[in-house]
């Protein structure tokens, strides 16, 4: 008994069997294949000039050269920025005085967490044609003000270059703080009741309570939603996509928008590929220390 | 502060009225309290209700007819009633073909990516693979990449290999690109597994693969549940892949066929609407199915 005990054990300790070397080598190598191999190509194409049918030019750093003179990139550059700000504080705000509101279990809470959460379900493409019936002319944002006695304010949401970025970030905005909140309730249940409880009893009001435990005790959250709102930031394209396609007059252009349409519509994929690049250097900070952390938990068990 | 006030109060005036002072704070605290409750609930069933408006105003769109949107405009309550709508989106539109599209794509990616997913995980987390932790971050890693550095050599390599336009491609890159996360979930999960179980089956003479399908899998069933509910969702939502390397307007899943309805049918209003309702049912079906693993599975992976 003992030694057969000793023996299961041993073999756990020395090498895996072979089998088990297959498991995850197969995964490991699908995705190698499918996305690492391709994302180290996608570095390689940057430095070329392409269409993908005739010879390709080595050009050296040349695409990016010519990024920082593009007025096009440079907004779209600028509306990435407003955009991972305004809809990344915005739904880190909302969505963590939402979980706030709604983090105990009592009478209707169900009911009204499952309202906010509802749209995540919904693809963005959904969500993207939904809030563009709302902003038409006659729609139903243009009725809400009418009705508010805000009539002046109206205009072709859209199709303003001055209003169609913010338009848009309000739909994905729908979209989002209802996942962000159900992040920020699963990190709220996970704080010892009892230390809100000392608080409480040390005299702490409610305010006191939330900035110096709750807020500090949800540090880690707090960094996987940074990250999470960031990484989507810079990837969101479908709402854009579908929404505006990038106009009018490139006034929702994203880095995403504009990559695809510069890689995939017109064809250069190198300089497409450049836009990728920046796009990914962008992510970058954010992926390590996503990365990092993820480590760190994985030594700590 | 309050007990403290209350004990001298006691200390200095008559019992009975003590008691008279007390039971009128008692009431005086419990107003508070319902004056709070209904604040709660006040506000946040406006909160609710505003959240909740868009489905129901899509809804109520979806059911009018051209003329009577093109009249009463888009925010006005149906006077008209026709269902003459959901047949232009499913079949003008061809949004059936495309649901079709989706769940081909969508259902394949999900069973392969969390079978791969479970396998990596299996291994990572039981036995003491070499370089276990690089491993683990190199998967995890490449799902955080963002989607567009691979676009372009993705597309390349699907030409290259003869499956560009089909929906092998979409089915094939969707699950290269979520095993990482899925495999990054599962291990923390199968870590948490007792390690007696092993030696258990180790004793009974099974194999890893005996003991990986008769009793590490059917532990794994909740976070498997909340993971496939959830990839479900994010492959049938997806646009991005499917524009990028699907060209053949027969082949294009809902969410791409749905966003060309505005080309089609412009500015029919109800049309559109009736499409992205049919484009959202299957994704609202599986989370109403599965709600309670769906919204465990989003804080999975990212609270520990």
């Amino acid at each position: 008994m003992t030694s057969l005990a000793l023996k299961a054990r041993r073999r756990r300790v020395g090498s895996p069997p072979p089998i088990v070397l297959i498991l995850v080598l197969v995964p490991l190598l699908i995705e190698g294949f499918g996305v690492i191999w391709p994302a180290i190509q996608g570095i390689g194409l940057s430095f070329l000039r392409w269409n993908g049918y005739s010879e390709a030019i080595p050009v050296g750093p040349q695409n990016y050269i010519d990024l920082w003179s593009d007025k096009v990139f440079l907004g779209a550059f600028r509306n990435t920025a407003i955009w991972t700000l305004l809809f990344g504080v915005l739904s880190f705000l909302g969505g963590l005085l939402m979980a706030l509101a709604l983090q105990s279990e009592r009478r209707g809470v169900g009911l009204y967490r499952t309202a906010l959460f509802l749209p995540i379900v919904f693809s963005l493409v959904v969500t993207a044609l939904t809030w563009s019936a709302f902003f038409q002319p006659h729609g139903v944002f243009d009725g809400l003000l009418d009705f508010v006695g805000l009539g002046d304010l109206k205009r072709v949401w859209l199709g303003d270059p001055s209003t169609a970025l913010y338009a848009v970030i309000v739909a994905a905005l729908w979209r989002q703080i209802g996942y962000v909140m159900v992040l920020f309730i699963a990190g709220l249940k996970a704080i010892d009741p009892s230390i809100l409880e000392a608080a409480r009893v040390d005299g702490a009001n409610s305010w006191q309570r939330f900035w110096s435990v709750t807020f500090p005790q949800l540090r880690n959250v707090n960094l996987v939603i940074v990250s999470t709102l960031v990484i989507d930031s810079l990837r969101s394209f479908d709402v854009v996509y579908a929404m505006t396609k990038g106009g009018p007059f490139h006034s929702t252009e994203l880095l995403s928008t504009y990559m695809f349409t510069t890689a995939i519509t017109s064809r250069q994929l190198g300089y497409g590929s450049a836009i990728a690049v920046i796009i990914f250097l962008l992510a970058l900070g954010v992926i390590v220390s996503y990365l990092i952390r993820a480590l760190s938990e994985e030594r700590e068990s | 502060m309050t007990a403290a006030v209350t004990t001298t109060v006691t200390t200095t005036v008559a019992v009975a009225d003590a008691d008279a002072y007390l039971a009128r704070r008692r009431r005086q605290r419990a107003r508070v309290r319902a004056l709070r409750t209904a604040g709660f609930h006040g506000s946040m069933s406006v909160i609710s209700l505003l959240w909740f408006a868009p489905v129901l105003i899509v809804l109520l769109l979806s059911i009018r007819t051209f003329d009577d949107v093109a009249t009463n405009g888009i925010a006005a309550f149906p006077t008209t009633f026709s269902f003459q709508t959901y047949v232009d989106a499913w079949t003008g539109g061809g949004l059936g073909r495309g649901l079709g599209n989706s769940l081909i794509v969508s259902i394949p990616t999900v069973i392969l990516s969390l079978l791969l997913s479970a396998f990596a995980a299996f291994a990572l987390s039981r036995y003491r693979v070499p370089f276990r932790r690089v491993i683990l971050l190199v998967m995890l890693g490449g799902n955080l990449l963002p989607v567009q550095m691979l676009l372009i050599p993705v597309r390349q390599l699907t030409e290259q290999l003869g499956v560009f336009d089909t929906l092998t491609a979409v089915i094939a890159i969707q699950t290269a690109f979520g095993i990482g996360f899925y495999t990054f979930v599962l291990y923390g999960f199968m870590r948490s597994l007792p390690t007696e179980l092993q030696d258990a089956a180790s004793l009974d003479g099974a194999g890893p693969l005996r003991f990986f399908f008769q009793v590490v899998l059917p532990l794994t069933r909740p976070a498997l549940a909340a993971l496939g509910a959830l990839a479900f969702t994010w492959n049938f939502n997806d646009l991005l892949w499917s524009i990028t390397l699907l060209q053949s307007e027969s082949l294009l899943p809902v969410t791409a066929a749905v966003n060309s309805l505005k080309g089609i049918y412009v500015s029919s209003w109800s049309v559109i609407a009736a499409g992205t309702v049919i484009a959202a049912i299957p994704s609202v079906v599986v989370f109403l199915i599965f709600q309670r693993s769906f919204i465990g599975g989003l804080a999975l992976g990212s609270v520990k």
